[in-house]
């Protein structure tokens, strides 16, 4: 089963390190990750996409709370939150499909970002399934690149991760 | 004048209380050593670092204080790592700093550079690279709380060079703070309810305790909780100085190499009391059939060794001490309860006494041929019971887990979880400079003993008077005794051909050899070492192949042991 991982640590030298070096050494396994500073610049934001059954999960989030520089481990099974993801995709838009892209780009909220006359790159925020939504939609035209931030999550309702 | 980083690691060293470094100089570190000439800290120089890691690591396991180690940059470093793994598999506290060059080459693949931050980062509790002298005395104030405190384990601190010329004001830091480091302690008194409950409720109670009773210190707790209960307690070779061998209800060893009876009690249990133990897979042998008709309560400080191998019914994290405490008090006030269980679990004890007088730990004698088992015998016989005994790795340690009487915590340094060969001399040297006045006798392979032989040379410097006994077969016995069982009897590699004249080799050291080839030689053998005083071989020409047993083959169950015939 997947799981989101949201995890607050020390802004340390070598956290990242510690962290990946954690789920390869024990075998876990990372889909995506994606990590920068909170408001608090001492304090760095891991969000974490993993899988594995209750047991690993158990382990994972274990393990990670282990780390002297872990601050707070939350799954997010179970619980209400927003994912977002951000992609960026270069796509090929020659005469007969410019129009076309834009359509599908409209219908999903995107941007263009930066035009050539073969090219649209495009802009798409959402959650993983719009983004893989879109690139369906796209893939036909012929993608030429395509670059995801992985998704970050925040819990929903009025409080923020040191109470939860 | 301020004070410079490699002053004020000496005086953070005091302040944390160490007296006693184990270390080995080099370029990287060679200011920390000019001020260690002017210092009232006993270094003691072993002959590889190596040996300097496993020496603090014997000398906290012996003491229960942190070890602390000095080695240079690079190779100096990079030798430390065997130590530092050891140590971080059997959660002993030390603090290793390492020398690294200076700041600005960092990166750079400078000479005798090797990123210790990150070879070291699975085999520590935790590691810091100090980039600012300004950081210096927090970071080895942090180093040691962390070393020390929960699940204890080695710290590495990475000292460049040029932090260890700067300048600056010293404050020895009161308090550590650290957001995400914060480790249970206090027992939880809804887990300990639940707790007696069962063990109350229990017909076929097990006490499985591991490693983590030695390190909390709860030897006394275990027994009085044990007595209790009248619950018969099975040891991890990492336990086994945490209850009394010939206590009418001890066990011994259980898994791989493990008694009968102990094997046959956790198989037939009814409830598990795991205390400060991980279910370690040369423990459980095939999980499927571990303890199948067995609650499971798992006491232990570290909740990533909760439910990691096995599944356990009744979690409680917190230090085994406080968590015993809380048991027993419970326990005492449960009045009549607690004799009904007692009486109610009567027949589960005789029912180990059946296995015990059917399948007791035993071999076959001789009269000519020295037997292994009979040396460990004899040591234990002639050695006072506060004697400390180390090993090395392979059949004379498992033949020492099963031969050996331990009556008092501490008095066991062995690796069991890396299984590290060379750790039991350089060990043992550590405790005896810790106990300058207690015996402490190595029991050793011919294999492993010449993975740190050079450690004679600090013996013998320093006067300890550390007794080895080799228990020589001219193999490498553990792997011959599975090539044996497993590999038709190919003994791959297994023979050291070599035959080592170990009397000459102490006596180029400046030691004492002696050498025994019968059995009617052994007794007197060991009884002039112990009165020799200074560091002595005792070689045993041992009965070649004789195998430790019984043995739960790999991937068997419990149930399913070889036994001696």
């Amino acid at each position: 089963m997947k799981h989101t991982i949201s995890v607050l640590v020390e802004n340390e030298f070598g956290v990242l390190a510690r962290v990946s070096g954690l789920f390869s050494g024990r075998g876990f396994n990372i889909e995506s990750l994606s990590v920068a500073p909170t408001l608090d610049p001492s304090i760095s934001r891991m969000t974490i996409v993993t899988r594995g059954d209750d047991q690993v999960l158990e382990q994972v989030t274990k393990q990670l709370n282990k780390l002297i520089d872990t601050i707070k481990v939350i799954d997010f099974t179970g619980y209400d939150f927003v994912e977002r993801e951000l992609a960026l995709v270069k796509v090929n838009a020659e005469d007969e499909t410019r129009a076309e892209v834009l359509r599908i780009v409209d219908i999903f909220r995107g941007k263009v970002v930066d035009v050539t006359p073969k090219s649209y790159t495009i802009e798409i925020t959402g959650a993983p399934a719009k983004v893989n939504a879109i690139l369906d939609l796209l893939q036909p035209m012929g993608i030429k690149e395509l670059v995801r931030s992985g998704p970050v999550v925040i819990g929903r309702g009025p409080k923020g991760w040191k109470s939860s | 004048m301020k004070p410079t980083g490699s002053q004020i690691l000496l005086e953070c060293l005091k302040q944390e209380g160490v007296d006693t470094i184990f270390g080995y100089p080099g370029g990287a570190v060679i200011n920390i050593y000019n001020d260690l000439f002017d210092s009232d800290i006993h270094h003691v120089l072993t002959r590889h670092e190596q040996a300097a890691v496993h020496a603090a690591d014997g000398y906290s396991r012996a003491s229960g204080k942190a070890g602390v180690v000095i080695a240079t940059s690079g190779p100096g470093a990079t030798n430390t790592v065997t130590g530092l793994a050891t140590a971080y598999m059997d959660s002993i506290p030390l603090v290793v700093i390492t020398g690294q060059v200076p700041t600005p080459l960092i990166g750079n693949d400078a000479f005798q550079e090797a990123d210790m931050i990150g070879i070291s980062r699975p085999i520590t509790k935790h590691n810091y690279l100090v980039r600012d002298v300004r950081d210096l005395a927090r970071t080895v104030k942090q180093a040691f709380y962390i070393a020390r405190t929960g699940r204890p384990g080695p710290v590495l601190i990475d000292l460049p060079k040029d932090v260890q010329i700067d300048t600056t004001n010293f404050i020895y830091p009161e308090k550590v703070e650290l957001a995400g480091y914060k480790p249970t302690y206090g027992a939880n008194h809804r887990q300990i309810d639940k707790a007696v409950k069962m063990i109350l409720s229990a017909q076929k109670p097990v006490v499985y305790v591991g490693g983590g009773a030695v390190l909390a210190d709860a030897a006394a707790e275990l027994k009085d909780f044990a007595e209790m209960v009248q619950a018969p307690v099975t040891t991890t070779l990492m336990a086994k100085s945490a209850f009394p061998t010939p206590h009418p209800l001890c066990l011994g060893l259980l898994g791989m190499h493990g008694t009968y009876y102990a094997n046959m009690a956790v198989t037939n249990s009814d409830l598990l009391i795991a205390v400060g133990a991980r279910f370690d897979d040369r423990v459980t042998g095939r999980i499927a059939t571990f303890a199948p008709h067995a609650k499971i309560i798992h006491i232990d400080i570290d909740p990533t060794s909760i439910k990691k191998n096995v599944r356990v019914d009744l979690p409680i994290v917190g230090n085994l001490r406080d968590v015993l405490q809380g048991l027993i008090a419970r326990l005492a006030s449960s009045g009549g309860e607690l004799s009904k269980t007692v009486e109610n679990t009567a027949p589960w004890r005789d029912e180990i006494s059946a296995w015990k007088a059917s399948h007791p730990m035993s071999y076959t004698p001789s009269k000519t041929v020295i037997k292994p088992q009979f040396v460990i015998e004899k040591i234990r016989e002639l050695t006072a019971e506060d004697a400390i005994i180390s090993t090395e790795v392979g059949q004379h340690q498992m033949w020492t887990a099963q031969f050996f009487d331990f009556y008092q915590p501490r008095t066991f340094l062995t690796s069991g979880g890396l299984g590290t060969m060379g750790f039991g001399l350089p060990a043992a040297l550590g405790a005896q400079v810790a106990y300058p006045d207690r015996q402490v006798i190595d029991i050793s392979g011919d294999g492993s003993f010449q993975m740190n032989s050079q450690e004679l040379a600090t013996l013998v410097q320093y006067r300890l008077p550390v007794k080895i006994a080799i228990l020589n077969n001219n193999f490498l016995g553990m792997v011959r005794q599975w090539q044996e069982m497993f590999f038709d009897r190919r003994y791959s590699q297994t023979c050291m051909e070599l035959p080592i004249d170990f009397v000459k080799l102490a006596e180029a050291y400046g030691a004492v050899g002696m050498r025994a080839e019968k059995t009617d030689e052994v007794e007197p053998l060991i009884r002039k070492a112990l009165e020799t005083p200074g560091p002595v071989i005792m070689e045993f020409k041992v009965s070649r192949e004789e195998n430790v047993l019984p043995m739960v083959p790999p991937a068997a169950g419990l149930n399913e042991m070889v036994l001696a015939s």
